[in-house]
């Protein structure tokens, strides 16, 4: 299992893995924003949470469909399924690898962008807190939607069309947390609903994706 | 460890290609598939090694003792041939990375990028994944495509190293490995064609179009 999760993040790093390329899409988007929106800082503050999330989320998207179908293509697939490890481990390491390459770099660069959006002082902390807590609920979703897609060649349209409304939720909450906490209002309620979309999709969705994956290699 | 298949019939597309199969592999056998192209001998091991439902019938050995290798090796282009090998010892469970780099005769390559390998090359590493396995029943399907002579010859020692260590291979090929190997010719197992394949179809349409 952790030498899985080593090579998965592994992979990712080296050339051509893709490991950059959710990070410079977020960085991008927060770049453009303020230069579309104009230089009015109230009205930046007002939508910096959710445009924050939009990005994060579409960020995590990107990196998606490389998710099975590289192992597919290169036998790997079938060769993990035959392997003494069990499939739905096998799916939720490769989430967490996922995670750990685009989610968790989104999560520690936020801050970062949140100061190009004027996000409010107060906002900073439950961004990162919204953030760590919410993109692993992306990833794992994403690891379903990837697992239902993995024999089609570019499957990745046909992957964002399935996994975005199922994103939805997540993004909802997670924006919510951000603009309650950048007003000062109570946060426990949507950080709460936020991470049990987590929970539960950390829980269910393995065994799903593992179905998908047997289904798809007959 | 033994495999018994019976009375196996295996699909493909929805399409049942192979029905009545049946034989036993005792340890340090081994046994050839042949048959024509298209006949189902990659359908019937992908069926043994667990990767897709038989329609009838019973494998007696599970999916745990198998070791399966197919046209695809598995590799990572951008790993080297040590840490691609290493990630499947580590995945089994085993330390033989070095005796399976030694006996495919990849030791000077092992810190080569998969990538810029030849495809034989490539295609000994991914048999070197076998001995890396420690599983007893090997099933192979057309092991030796795009290998040399003596890459070839070297894999049929490497395979009589594993039967004479009491393992088992099912292998689909149509080249001489230079074993004492039992065949099993495929062509009396095809499925009939109407008889059943028709029957799922008739079944949905039959009474509204009779």
């Amino acid at each position: 299992m952790i030498a899985l999760l080593i090579r998965d993040m592994r992979l990712a790093m080296r050339a051509g893995g893709g490991f950059g390329l959710g990070l410079a899409f977020f960085l991008l988007v927060a770049v453009l924003v303020p230069l579309g929106v104009g230089p009015e800082s109230a009205t930046l503050a007002k939508i910096a949470p959710g445009i924050l999330w939009v990005g994060a989320l579409l960020a995590c998207l990107l990196s998606l469909d490389r998710l099975f179908a590289l192992d597919f293509e290169d036998g790997s697939l079938d060769l993990l399924v035959t392997a003494p490890i069990p499939l739905e481990g096998v799916v939720a390491i490769k989430a967490l690898a996922h995670w750990a390459v685009t989610g968790l770099p989104l999560t520690l660069v936020a801050p970062v962008l949140g100061i190009l959006l004027n996000l409010p002082d107060a906002g900073f902390y439950w961004l990162v807190v919204s953030l760590l807590l919410g993109t692993p609920a992306l990833s794992m979703i994403g690891a379903f939607g990837a697992a239902l897609t993995v024999g089609l060649k570019r499957g990745g349209l046909l992957l964002s069309l399935l996994v975005l409304p199922l994103y939805v939720p997540t993004l909802i909450f997670g924006a919510e947390v951000v603009k309650r906490g950048a007003e000062g209002m109570a946060t426990s309620t949507p950080l709460a609903l936020l991470a049990a979309i987590t929970a539960g999709a950390s829980a269910l969705l393995p065994f799903a994706a593992a179905a998908a994956i047997r289904i798809n290699l007959r | 460890m033994d495999l018994h298949v019976t009375d196996l019939a295996v699909a493909r597309g929805g399409l049942t290609v192979l029905e009545g199969v049946g034989f036993s592999l005792l340890p340090g056998r081994a046994l050839v598939l042949r048959g024509p192209n298209g006949i189902g001998k990659t359908t019937l091991l992908r069926t043994i090694a667990g990767l897709q439902p038989a329609v009838a019938g019973s494998i007696s050995a599970g999916a745990e003792a198998i070791a399966y290798a197919a046209h695809a090796d598995g590799l990572k282009a951008t790993l080297t041939v040590t840490e691609n090998l290493a990630f499947w010892a580590a995945i089994y469970g085993t330390d033989q990375v070095g005796p399976a780099l030694e006996q495919m005769n990849l030791v000077e390559l092992r810190d080569r990028q998969a990538a810029n390998l030849s495809a034989g090359q490539k295609r000994r590493l991914g048999l070197a994944r076998l001995l890396v396995t420690g599983r007893p029943v090997w099933v192979l399907d057309e092991p030796t495509v795009s290998l040399d002579l003596a890459s070839v010859a070297l894999f049929g020692d490497v395979m009589r190293g594993h039967l004479a260590r009491g393992g088992s291979a099912l292998i689909a090929t149509h080249i001489d490995l230079g074993l004492e190997a039992d065949v099993l010719e495929l062509g009396p197992y095809r499925a009939q064609i109407g008889a059943g394949n028709g029957g799922a179809f008739d079944a949905a349409f039959g009474e509204d179009f009779a």
